[in-house]
């Protein structure tokens, strides 16, 4: 639960939407992002998260501070 | 004259074609099939270009690759370049757009689906779109631009939607000139970059080349020509896509200044000057069709090649617009406009004739200030653009356009902007314009470059041919001395016009 999008960064092209193997992401009022409560960090589904990898505006999908890291529970 | 609209044809990047095949070529230098499907799409065909139009429209914002001419951060409404647009569009939107432009402009025969990003990174939007459009005006052709990294896994659906146009942005097939210009590629849910990026990039370009003409349908091909880093490359680009059938190939200048905040705007990569980029065409066209009138149009244009009527069908304005589609009034426009074409046909074959037997390794360039229908028909002051005919025994090709600053604003920056002017048509002896004011026709004459008023409102290529036929006779006579032009600057930043 622990990725989140620098609004002032994102350029709202929506390569990360639809990346995303949990739709944590969509768009609000103009700049995507994410649902702390269904970011797994892609943990379970890819080696990298997709947000990331796909972004074309480095340092724009980042770990929240603020917010624990994703546990998996298995 | 009517305007048109403007169709931003090809991928996120940009774009290209050949004089004696896209760009120059008529109804007898090629195969029926493809004169057919080429023959009022002005992005493939330059003698098209002067008399129908095209659209693009933004529906496509996500990519799956970076480009190092390419910041997708970048969006303003006072920038346009290729990839830069300032709206985007919903499938629905985009399909009432079309509508509405398609009937207040007749002329519109294309629509384009070309970025900002990858159309092919967004098949959702990009089909629906297209499918909403079949429905509603299936005389429309659809095409497309992409940069052709997930090309092989679309050519099924493009067939299905009869789309007919592909343009892919190929701008090398060597990886180690790949990894100069592509710093990654999403591939199989990773970032991948250096060599490798490159690598993968080529293959899939290559593969849904081939399977794209495989299924019949026309390819086109843009490169962007970045010296020092892919100019000679370019060269063997055009063998490896000519071998798998593309249709035409478009090599452009590359557009980078810092304030794009592209990689290659903040090191200070150049883009070519004029002549290096005509070089490079010349030395690509005897191995396939060159196209030369490519404008680098932004992702959302709508006009003529050279013009751009967006302002006037922004979102609000459409969503507010009553359409309706009038198929038969569209085609009846399109009749007269044939009309037309094959007159200007006949005047240039009959102008033609009489050049049968002039010598002479001479070519020379001129400029001509037009704003369509293949006529003579700018004024100087208002010319935008110039576009620039070869002249010479063989008659008179199309070899480019010129974006200019506008010269007469009304009063202030005239003696600069008229500078301009003059260095981005340097390479040229004359310039053919309905109408010129005596200041600058002194100012063009000390240059060298003699204003030419006397074929205002005549077809492009039948006036071209007697000009270049008096020249030849003046210099025989011992009246003018031939005197060799030099080389031109390339206006940077893709075109928007300042009217609209
Ligand atoms: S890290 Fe993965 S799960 Fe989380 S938002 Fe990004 S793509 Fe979705
Ligand atoms: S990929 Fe990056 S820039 Fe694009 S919408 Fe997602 S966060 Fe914004
Ligand atoms: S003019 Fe060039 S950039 Fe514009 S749509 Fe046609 S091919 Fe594409």
């Amino acid at each position: 639960m622990t990725y989140k999008i620098v609004a002032s960064q994102c350029t709202s092209c929506s390569a990360c939407e639809a990346e995303c193997p949990n739709v944590a992401i969509s768009e609000k009022n103009g700049t995507f992002v994410i649902n702390p409560k269904k970011c797994t960090e892609c943990i379970g589904y890819f080696d990298v998260p997709q947000c990331v990898a796909v972004c074309p505006v480095d340092d724009t999908c980042v770990i929240d501070n603020s917010l624990p890291r994703y546990q998996p529970s298995a | 004259m009517q305007k048109m609209a403007e169709h931003k044809g090809c991928g996120t990047s940009g774009g290209s074609g050949k004089a004696s095949c896209g760009t120059g070529a008529g109804e007898n230098d090629m195969p029926t099939e493809i004169w057919e499907k080429v023959k009022n799409h002005p992005c493939y065909s330059e003698e098209a270009h002067h008399h129908y139009a095209r659209m693009h429209v933004a529906v496509a914002p996500a990519c799956n690759i970076q480009c190092n001419y390419c910041n997708r951060k970048y969006d303003c409404a006072n920038e346009s370049r290729p990839g830069v647009v300032s709206e985007k569009l919903s499938p629905e939107q985009a399909a009432k757009k079309v509508l509405a432009v398609a009937s207040a402009i007749p002329q519109m025969t294309v629509l384009g689906i070309a970025g900002p990003g990858d159309p092919l990174a967004n098949p959702g939007k990009t089909f629906k779109t297209f499918e909403l459009i079949s429905e509603a005006a299936p005389d429309i052709k659809l095409c497309l631009s992409t940069n052709g990294l997930s090309l092989p896994d679309h050519v099924e659906t493009i067939k299905k939607f009869n789309v007919d146009h592909v343009t892919i942005t190929i701008n090398m097939t060597d990886p180690d000139i790949g990894a100069e210009i592509y710093p990654w590629v999403f591939w199989k849910h990773k970032r991948v970059t250096g060599k490798e990026a490159a690598k993968i990039l080529t293959d899939r370009q290559l593969k849904g080349l081939e399977m794209l003409t495989a299924n019949g349908i026309l390819c086109k091909v843009n490169s962007v020509m970045i010296p020092g880093i892919n100019d000679d490359h370019l060269v063997t680009v055009n063998r490896e896509v000519k071998s798998r059938g593309a249709f035409l190939h478009n090599i452009m200048p590359l557009i980078s200044s810092p304030e794009h905040g592209t990689v290659f705007g903040l090191n200070g990569q150049r883009g070519p000057s004029a002549q290096e980029l005509k070089a490079l065409q010349d030395s690509c066209e005897g191995e396939m069709n060159m196209m030369r009138h490519c404008r680098q149009c932004r992702a959302d244009a709508v006009g003529l090649l050279g013009e751009d009527r967006s302002a006037e069908f922004t979102t609000d304005k459409i969503m507010e617009m009553d359409v309706n589609y009038d198929l038969s009034a569209r085609q009846a426009y399109q009749e007269k406009v044939e009309e037309e074409r094959q007159a200007k046909v006949a005047a240039r074959n009959a102008e033609l004739e009489t050049l049968a037997g002039e010598n002479a390794d001479l070519k020379i360039l001129v400029a001509v200030a037009t704003k369509g229908s293949g006529r003579i028909n700018e004024h100087f002051g208002h010319a935008d653009e110039f576009q620039i005919y070869e002249l010479s025994s063989n008659g008179a090709k199309f070899v480019g356009h010129r974006r200019v600053d506008l010269y007469c604003q009304g009063g202030y920056g005239e003696e600069e902007a008229l500078e301009t002017v003059i260095r981005a048509i340097n390479d040229c002896t004359a310039v053919f314009v309905a109408k010129i004011g005596h200041c600058p026709k002194e100012d063009l004459l000390k240059a060298g470059i003699e204003p030419v008023d006397q074929y205002a409102y005549e077809f492009i290529e039948q006036s071209a041919i007697a000009y270049f036929k008096d020249y030849l006779a003046k210099i025989k006579s011992g009246e003018i001395t031939h005197v060799t032009r030099g080389d031109a600057t390339i206006r940077q930043g893709a075109f928007v016009s300042v009217d609209a």
